[in-house]
């Protein structure tokens, strides 16, 4: 076709105006499907993470912001029969080898750590990476399952911490515990906020 | 329709060990057998539909605009891919994150939309987007299958041999470089056109 400024104004113009109409058919088409598959995302990681539990989570969230932080966690309480059994925290650690991560922490009414989900991270295949597993492995001191930010020292060995770092993944290991921290701290203050309202 | 241009795709015009295009994503994803295979399959997806695409819209499209008109073809394609996979395959899509939208810059696309399906009818640009789509989700497949059974001692997560004897660099971006190079000059010795 010979390239006039008609038609190629003409033939550009209706290809985005198709182009246009073919994704927003599509958005209209797959907008819930995301949403339902992000809200389900959460579910299990929620689920994964808490003690039993029988209310929605997922409904009952709220944000909070720990002392001496800028930015909030978002946190999911548990309650079991009406009474409250514990929370999964999604935390957050700007301080990964690679940018920020992203861990979902569960903890039961004493703040005991009860596990943990990592949700998002950019940290190296087969080094970093390897925290979705290494802190819940019984080996030596690796696991921080059943540790409490109140009575354990939640920093790595190197730092005089009681929680053994990844092997040549210390700065992971230190995000993953500045995130568990953070989640932890948020807890608290959840807990002393709600403690005299009715549960 | 002529078989011969599918066959084209898969040894004679390998997009990845003969043409060497779309080098970013096969460095980038094939960590492991299952992304590669993946990101194969998905950046064939897309050639199909644009090769179609294309070709049914070639007479249509003034010479000298054909390539931004060539480009919002594909970008549309990519752009509904990746809003298919965040709705129905939510897990492969964090594991590819980043190089769905960047299939928009693949040259394989690009390239064979103007070398091909702007002079080719329908039923050949599809052949030719199966042909040269299957070649690369072979390539990065194996690329992968070499990577992870090296790096993790795993392949398609079925562990082979215990991680521990496996070497990490594999891995990573340099052994990206190392198994793509090996790859490309056996396939030159067994293949000499």
């Amino acid at each position: 076709m010979k390239s006039t400024l008609t038609s190629m104004i003409l033939s550009l113009g209706c290809i985005t105006v198709v182009s246009g109409a073919i994704l927003a058919g599509v958005h209209e088409l797959t907008e819930q499907p995301i949403i339902e598959a992000e809200r389900q995302a959460r579910v299990d990681a929620v689920g994964e993470v808490c003690p039993r539990f029988d209310n929605d989570p997922i409904a009952e969230k709220c944000e909070v912001t720990p002392d001496r932080e800028s930015l909030p966690v978002t946190l999911y309480p548990a309650t079991l029969g009406g009474k409250p059994v514990g929370a999964a925290v999604e935390s957050y650690s700007p301080d990964g080898f690679s940018g920020e991560i992203k861990i979902m922490y569960g903890f039961d009414s004493d703040g005991n750590v009860t596990g943990y989900s990592v949700i998002s991270h950019a940290e190296t295949p087969g080094l970093g990476a390897k925290m979705a597993d290494w802190f819940r492995s019984p080996e030596g001191h690796r696991s921080v399952i059943g540790l409490n930010a109140a009575t354990d020292n939640l920093t790595v060995g190197k730092d005089g911490g009681d929680v053994d770092a990844i092997t040549a993944a210390t700065i992971t290991s230190r995000a993953f515990l500045d995130a568990l921290r953070r989640a932890s701290a948020a807890y608290s203050q959840f807990k002393s906020t709600n403690s005299n309202l009715p549960s | 329709m002529n078989p011969k241009y599918f066959f084209n795709g898969i040894l004679a015009e390998n997009p990845t060990f003969v043409l060497l295009l779309g080098m970013c994503p096969t460095l980038g994803t094939t960590g492991s057998a299952v992304t590669g295979m993946s990101m194969g399959l998905a950046t064939m997806g897309v050639l199909v539909c644009s090769n179609a695409a294309i070709s049914l819209i070639k007479n249509l499209v003034p010479a000298k605009v054909r390539i931004p008109a060539y480009i919002v073809v594909i970008a549309t394609f990519v752009t509904a891919l990746q809003m298919f996979m965040q709705a129905y395959l939510p897990a492969l899509d964090a594991m590819l994150g980043i190089f769905i939208p960047l299939i928009v810059v693949n040259c394989i696309l690009l390239g064979r939309a103007e070398a091909f399906a702007s002079r080719h009818n329908v039923g050949d640009s599809i052949l030719d987007g199966l042909g040269i789509g299957l070649g690369f989700t072979i390539a990065l497949t194996l690329l992968g299958c070499i990577r992870e059974l090296l790096g993790t001692g795993r392949i398609f997560g079925l562990e082979i041999y215990p991680e521990t004897y496996g070497s990490l660099v594999f891995v990573l971006a340099p052994g990206a470089f190392i198994v793509l190079g090996l790859l490309i000059a056996l396939f030159n010795r067994l293949y000499k056109r």
